[in-house]
């Protein structure tokens, strides 16, 4: 623990001390105030929720944008500038490098989120939402947040290059969100197991709706350990190669 | 006590290491010598733990680099040829995290701050940060992440490349410092570093280990024998018949001659300087000097790496 914790520092650091993370979170929060401003608060008259609903429709969305951008440098980077070398001659396990590296990446999601607040807080003052629907939202973005932190720090895995990592874990998460039209198209068994790795579709509308569901939990921290798992094992498959 | 035994390495099919073994003894100073693709980098990396033998087994004070990976890269420092470094961070913090991944804790490494910065001389550049410092003090900043732990084994490829003659100077002072507290293994293809750095070199070529030892016997072994200069008075006439009839002298080649003086070099089969001098003297030639003939590394490194690929 006491590792992955070091690692994790480290990472958070490299946040702070860079301007990449600053970029990116300051970016898609401005974004993110626009869309709610234009499309979710809009200039007609709304019910309260289904404005809340659409805030966490957007935040998914911008989300999940952060996630692959925030961790396509973690491994990647310390590749292409020779770092690497201090992890992998370091007695530190690979899931505490991993873990620490995808638990940075979480926390400024997770910093994300949190300066996002304003905007359901201005509902839940101007309108008339639960403070149950506004958790329920922000559990289901900080769960999809963190399996594609995973995803991310998968793709960052494999590459040197931060630029391909990205591409590869846009791409997954994409299928993953499109999963239920593949769902639609294709015969069982297969459409069943399409629509159930469906990222939004099936997993997320039912946290934006205010509800909490055990299966949604399990299936995003089912997403955030396959790939947390894959990752530890490309890491340690490096020494044989 | 650093032993590796019949290490081998493999790339797919290509053995880039290939059944080499050696023992480095408590602070000793090492040289690692080869050619490009002679297999160095691979061993280097196997004995630093990023990657794993194909098969052969390597140990630091007993810990296996397979069967004790966390235990063996607490013991070893590693500085590649590249200086890996976090260049957002401060040299002090940089050395601490590093010190830190090593399994050190807060308080250790705080303890150690001090005497490594020193022996580094980063004193005055402890809250400098790191993008903001030269060449030469980079590398000082990666020797301290090599050392912070205390390592029994520090392990440093081309710790010198790039720099200027004063930082090579000041660099060399601190790596001959790191004898008192650790052992040395140095990799460079400056051979006149490993000279004047290291108490023994071994050679790879092609994969094995092809010699090792000092640089005096390195020189014995690549001339065959012993390698004498000598200045002897008399007629070149003379001397070549002299030396002629004594069949164990071998590659006599004349350097110079100056008032009736010839200085030569010359090898033995065997060290039979005695033999030899009374062979001289007996043939009524004027003996002014006899001396051996260390030979230049270059050239030794050549003669044995040429011998090996033969």
């Amino acid at each position: 623990m006491r590792g992955l914790l070091l690692v994790t520092r480290r990472e958070l650091g490299a946040y702070l001390n860079g301007y990449w993370g600053y970029l990116i979170v300051s970016i898609l929060l401005a974004l993110q105030g626009l869309f709610f401003n234009a499309f979710a608060l809009g200039s007609s008259a709304r019910v309260s929720a289904d404005v809340l609903e659409d805030f966490f429709y957007f935040s998914f969305g911008f989300t999940v944008a952060a996630a692959v951008l925030l961790t396509m440098r973690l491994v990647a980077e310390e590749r292409q500038t020779g770092t690497i070398v201090l992890i992998d001659s370091s007695p530190l396990s690979d899931w505490q490098v991993v873990g620490g590296k995808y638990l940075s990446a979480v926390v400024v999601i997770t910093a994300m989120l949190v300066l996002s607040g304003y905007m359901p807080a201005l509902i839940f003052v101007n309108g008339k939402v639960s403070l149950g629907h506004i958790f329920s939202g922000y559990l289901g973005v900080l769960l999809a947040g963190s399996a594609t932190c995973a995803i991310g720090t998968f793709t960052s895995s494999i590459t040197r290059y931060q630029i391909v990592a990205a591409i590869l874990g846009g791409v997954i998460v994409v299928t993953l969100i499109l999963a239920w039209l593949l769902g639609r198209v294709t015969e069982a068994p297969l459409d069943d197991i399409w629509s159930y790795m469906s990222l939004f579709d099936r997993h997320f509308q039912p946290f934006m709706r205010g509800r909490i569901n055990l299966e949604d939990v399990v299936f995003y921290l089912s997403v955030t350990f396959v790939f947390l798992m894959l990752s530890t094992r490309l890491m340690s498959a490096r020494r044989w190669r | 006590m650093i032993e590796v035994s019949s290490l081998t390495r493999y790339y797919g099919s290509h053995a880039a290491v290939s059944d080499v073994s050696f023992t480095i003894a408590d602070h000793e100073i090492v040289g690692f010598l080869g050619l490009n693709g002679a297999g160095k980098s691979t061993t280097l990396k196997v004995l630093a733990g990023l990657l794993l033998p194909s098969s052969g087994s390597v140990k630091i004070n007993g810990a296996d680099v397979v069967q004790a990976p966390d235990s063996m890269r607490s013991q070893i420092g590693f500085l590649p040829e590249d200086t890996p470094l976090y260049t957002d961070m401060r040299v002090e913090d940089f050395v601490a995290y590093c010190g830190q991944l090593k399994g050190l804790s807060s308080a250790e490494v705080d303890a150690r701050m001090d005497d490594v910065l020193r022996r580094c001389g980063l004193t005055a550049r402890r809250q400098q940060v790191i993008s903001e410092l030269s060449h030469g003090f980079r590398k000082r900043v990666g020797i301290a992440q090599a050392i912070i732990h205390g390592p029994k084994l520090v392990i440093l490829d081309e710790p010198i490349s790039g720099l200027d003659p004063k930082q090579i100077r000041e660099i060399r002072e601190v790596i001959v410092g790191l004898k008192d507290s650790c052992t040395v293994l140095i990799s460079s293809h400056i051979l006149s570093e490993i000279s004047q750095t290291c108490d023994r070199i071994l050679v790879l070529n092609d994969g094995r280990l092809v010699a090792e030892g000092t640089e005096d016997e390195l020189a014995a072994r690549s001339s065959g024998g012993s390698r004498l200069e000598l200045e002897i008075r008399g007629s070149r006439a003379a001397i070549d018949e002299a030396l002629a009839s004594f069949p164990e002298a071998g590659g006599v080649t004349v350097v110079g001659e100056l008032d009736g003086v010839v200085s030569l070099r010359l090898s033995l089969a065997d060290d039979r300087r005695e033999s030899l001098v009374a062979h001289i003297v007996h043939a009524g030639l004027g003996l002014r000097r006899l001396d051996e003939d260390a030979g230049e590394l270059e050239d030794i490194f050549l003669n044995i790496t040429s011998a090996g690929a033969a």
